[in-house]
């Protein structure tokens, strides 16, 4: 039983929460400047440079990508070998609270009811998964909410398959049209339960921008949904061009005999996430 | 392209207008052009309209006048120190689309944040001669090299939820809905289908 201090996770929850927020991941990087060399619009391929000078800017001087520094959503795999000394759910919270006010991010989050701020930008929301071993992972991923406001989740009958998970996918990225900040990541979860699906399309932004699942008949269905979505010529920032969307990236789990549900997660270009191993 | 420059190409390319308006030049607006504000404007989302609004009902006036004015959809990120602002980029204006034809009966010329507007929305703009303006959304870094001052104005604790009048210069927008009707976001989709 390896032992790890509550301590150590509010400080490491704390230094990726600050990092997140000021400095955009590599993938995010080169997807953004891959997209920029494949855009056909003069207007869209100007704006995707603007947005790699913002993401250098953002870097050089610590200030945020955007000012939506998010609501923090906390994956953390804990090896069933390790014994936190403390409280795991209030160690997250402080380092979470701590980097939002260190950092200069801003506090978004407030009561559903009287809509007051928490003034701390917690409580944050954490999902935990035993997994087997001794390590601790801990990935935060500050969503920003014009793009999570446009996620949605469909209870399809199997008859519909896999032609009305692709329409669904595609239907509500194009009424999403320009208010997520396109080009996007389209987080997809298909399969499993209602909040099993919501939960799969979340977890599936934590991918690697770009890369493909490893069953090949899904890695296919990801790049005919992103194709179909580029087709459609809303592009970035809704002003035009075929980058609408960077990436598709769908993650599955076994339904139901009677169930299809699907679940679209959209998230903007300011992907921000960063990960840590303890 | 490069990720070290400082100044985007873009930049180079937009008419600059000032504001508040100078006579005549709302109407010359037209849906799609590129431009840059350099000025005052006032800032407000989602609880400083609920606030604005409440004001309204109880007969009281809004903190500021906003007739002329052009108010920014934004809740900025706080400043480090020796910065004016933080990350400043804009919000996602259809949660405003409720409140916005209120404000504009009161005068209000220009609409800025990203995203479409309802229906209702663009026809008020057209009542009213007003326009709404997209900024770059996601690009709160940058943009906020455009804001060279900032104060609170009303609203102080609700955060980034104040009413915040920033000095602006060069900052960057794209006319979404001219005071001719016309959306441009709409006559992007249009060109799409009819080069199908």
């Amino acid at each position: 039983m390896r032992e790890i201090a509550a301590a150590l996770v509010t400080g490491a929850v704390k230094k990726i929460t600050m990092e997140a927020g000021i400095r955009l991941e590599p993938d995010i990087l080169d997807g953004l400047a891959q997209a920029r060399e494949r855009e056909s619009s003069p207007l869209a391929r100007n704006i995707l440079d603007l947005l790699l000078v913002n993401a250098d800017i953002a870097d050089r001087e610590r200030i945020p990508v955007c000012q939506d520094t998010g609501v923090a959503v906390v994956f953390i795999e804990l090896g069933q070998d390790v014994h936190v000394n403390g409280d795991l759910g209030a160690a997250v919270q402080l380092g979470i609270q701590a980097g939002y006010q260190e950092g200069y991010l801003r506090k978004s989050v407030c009561d559903p009811i009287t809509r007051v701020n928490t003034g701390t930008n917690t409580p944050a929301v954490i999902h935990i998964e035993l997994v087997p071993g001794e390590q601790l992972k801990i990935s935060v991923l500050p969503k920003g909410c014009g793009s999570e406001n446009m996620s949605g989740l469909t209870m399809l009958a199997p008859s519909a398959g896999i032609s009305g998970m692709k329409d669904f996918v595609v239907r509500q990225v194009v009424n999403a049209g320009p208010n997520p900040c396109p080009p996007l990541l389209v987080g997809v979860g298909m399969g499993g339960t209602f909040e099993k699906a919501a939960l799969l399309a979340k977890k599936a932004l934590l991918r690697p921008l770009g890369m493909p699942h490893p069953r090949p008949d899904v890695a296919a269905l990801e790049e005919e949904i992103l194709t179909r979505i580029n087709d459609q010529g809303q592009g970035v920032q809704g002003l035009g061009g075929n980058n609408t969307a960077l990436a598709v990236h769908i993650d599955l789990f076994p339904s139901h005999i009677a169930s299809l549900p699907v679940a679209v997660n959209i998230q903007c270009h300011a992907h921000r996430h960063k990960e840590i191993v303890l | 392209m490069s990720r070290t420059r400082n100044t985007p190409a873009i930049m180079d390319q937009l008419r600059e207008v000032q504001i508040p308006f100078a006579a005549g030049v709302v109407e010359s607006l037209q849906a799609g052009d590129l431009i840059s504000l350099t000025g005052t404007l006032f800032t407000g989302r989602d609880q400083t309209h609920r606030r604005m609004m409440a004001l309204l009902d109880e007969g009281a006036g809004l903190p500021v006048d906003l007739a002329g004015q052009l108010l920014y959809y934004v809740g900025p990120s706080p400043a480090r120190p020796g910065q004016a602002i933080g990350a400043a980029g804009p919000t996602t204006s259809y949660r405003m689309d409720v409140y916005t034809p209120r404000l504009l009966a009161l005068g209000l010329m220009a609409t800025m944040g990203k995203g479409s507007r309802s229906q209702t929305v663009r026809e008020a703009m057209v009542r009213h001669k007003a326009v709404y303006l997209a900024a770059f959304g996601g690009a709160g870094a940058l943009l906020s090299k455009c804001i060279v001052a900032a104060e609170v104005v009303a609203f102080a604790d609700a955060g980034p939820e104040a009413l915040f009048k920033f000095t602006v210069e060069r900052f960057p927008a794209v006319v979404i809905n001219d005071v001719h009707g016309r959306d441009y976001y709409e006559m992007v989709k249009t060109a799409k289908d009819l080069s199908r």
